[in-house]
């Protein structure tokens, strides 16, 4: 009850701030089983995403957050636990024989939506920096799942690194086709072919 | 809300209820094929009963209400204005300051009448507080260019729109607690001119008047709404405190300052490569795009009533 509170609280301060307008370009909002992959500027772009999502597909749609970060006190223990629903990873990988991936693969087998940042950090400057191998090794994986770029337009703006108070600016989502599976891929070239496709999402500059 | 207020709100439902009779009608002829311009036309409409609704509830609390209300549309204009308007992260504590600072103390003057620091705050302190604050971040990349982005907006969104409710400010012999009506009339006659010369351009339009800035605005849709759009505001003049030659010149002011208002944002929104302010009125675009004309006649109408109308004191 109080953890559905919060989350009401959240996306609506989140969406009143920044109207968090979702532009759905390649594909519609449905319930189908879907990796959303984004572009990372800020600790409020998964909020914003899962904000933006209509409410029945939120409830399927989990954030996927690094575990280092979520896990330090309490208060955050509890916002990516019982609010987000988040799937935490570990990003220092301690322990050398498990496998990183294993929550997202349980999360997916269990019929969840997820939200991912291939990029692995946040990034403070224009465009996109490389991605993560974690995505390809999911698409290999479980290569039914949609995989949608998402473009998250502003948020950097409203919220700079290091500044507790966010600004009220106006952001878009923009939600591209789902990648195309081909055949023996590398993993370079299908991680490059999916920056790509989200690189392609982002507004032009004027 | 007194007799003439009722009156007012009911005329407008009234014309309202007839262009949505009209819109209606259109959609009905043209039958199933989609027609762009039809459906942006009914789209406009709905969302005038909206706007319409919204400042009656406003009028419904009095001054507190309508105080409030362009707090919210000025706040909404200035978040427009600032998201199009590229900043570097070194304006960070020039935006806090112009969203959370100067923002709500223009209001707070306003509502409690301080006419010598609301008249003066923003183009006076806040026009330098802001460069100093952004000179604090130690870039300087397009350093003027910057300052000069948050002080339009500032300007624009709050000061200019913030003309508006300043009208409550005004002490008019013979008109005391009426000033609501005021600002009534001054909505009324300018977007009643938007509206018929978008009406006019679209019936009689052939001459564009600035294809490069606004490629919809032609010369019979200027002459007609304006002129009409003077009639109308003349007509009105038992709800001012003029008599009929003075509202159909104030009506001309406002108009004229108001189509201006209109190529001014359009000119901004062309060097920044987009059609809208933004996307809250279904059919109408953002905020700014519904209020680019009042930004521009607000404050010149605040003044003209105030050194015209009200006796200096002595």
């Amino acid at each position: 009850m109080l953890a559905a509170l919060t989350a009401f609280a959240i996306t609506s301060a989140a969406r009143l701030l920044t109207g968090a307008r979702a532009l759905w370009l390649g594909c519609t909002a449905q319930p189908v089983q879907r990796l959303y992959y984004a572009n990372h500027s800020s600790h409020g772009d998964f909020v914003l995403l899962w904000a933006s999502l209509p409410p029945e597909l939120r409830r399927s749609t989990r954030p996927v957050a690094g575990a280092d970060y979520w896990q330090r006190d309490g208060l955050r223990r509890y916002l990516i636990n019982q609010v987000f629903n988040g799937v935490l990873i570990d990003r220092e990988r301690g322990s050398a024989h498990s496998n990183p991936l294993q929550p997202m693969l349980d999360a997916l087998d269990n019929g969840d939506s997820l939200i991912l940042f291939p990029e692995g950090t946040r990034n403070l400057e224009e465009g996109l920096l490389p991605f993560k191998s974690g995505l390809y090794h999911l698409a290999q994986a479980r290569p039914h799942i949609e995989l949608i770029p998402v473009w998250i337009a502003n948020l950097n703006r409203v919220m700079p690194k290091g500044r507790a108070l966010p600004l009220p600016l106006l952001c878009t989502l923009s939600f591209g086709t789902p990648l195309q599976r081909l055949e023996d891929e590398s993993k370079e070239a299908f991680l490059e072919r999916a920056r790509n496709a989200l690189l392609a999402m982002a507004p032009e500059e004027a | 809300m007194d007799h003439n207020t009722l009156l007012l709100f009911a005329g407008i439902g009234a014309l309202l209820l007839l262009a949505s009779a009209i819109g209606y009608f259109l959609k009905w002829r043209s039958g199933d094929t989609p027609n762009p311009v039809i459906d942006n036309l009914n789209a406009r409409i709905n969302a005038w009963w909206v706007m319409v609704l919204v400042i009656g509830a406003a009028f419904v609390f009095g001054d507190i209400g309508v105080i409030l209300l362009f707090y919210f549309v000025s706040f909404y204009a200035l978040r427009e204005f600032m998201t199009l308007t590229p900043t570097r992260r070194s304006d960070y504590p020039a935006l806090v300051a112009a969203f959370y600072f100067a923002l709500p103390m223009q209001y707070l003057l306003i509502a409690v009448d301080w006419y010598g620091l609301f008249a003066i705050f923003i183009p006076v302190y806040l026009f330098l507080l802001l460069p100093i604050l952004a000179s604090l971040g130690g870039d300087t990349t397009r350093f003027l260019e910057r300052a000069s982005k948050v002080q339009w907006g500032l300007m624009i969104a709050v000061y200019c729109i913030s003309a508006v409710p300043a009208l409550l400010t005004l002490d008019i012999p013979g008109y005391a607690g009426r000033n609501l009506l005021l600002i009534a009339w001054l909505i009324i006659v300018v977007q009643l001119s938007d509206v018929l010369q978008y009406v006019c351009g679209k019936l009689f339009g052939k001459h564009q008047i600035a294809p490069h800035l606004s490629p919809s605005k032609t010369l019979e849709g200027f002459l007609g709404g304006v002129s009409l759009a003077c009639l109308a505001g003349a007509l009105l003049y038992w709800i001012t405190p003029f008599n009929f030659w003075q509202a159909a010149l104030m009506a001309l002011t406002v108009n004229l300052l108001g189509f201006a208002g209109g190529l001014v944002m359009s000119a901004i929104k062309r060097d920044r490569g987009v059609k809208d302010w933004g996307h809250m009125i279904e059919g109408h675009g953002g905020m700014l795009d519904r209020l680019d004309s009042v930004c521009f006649a607000a404050p010149i109408f605040f003044h003209f009533v105030r050194y015209w109308w009200v006796p200096p004191l002595v």
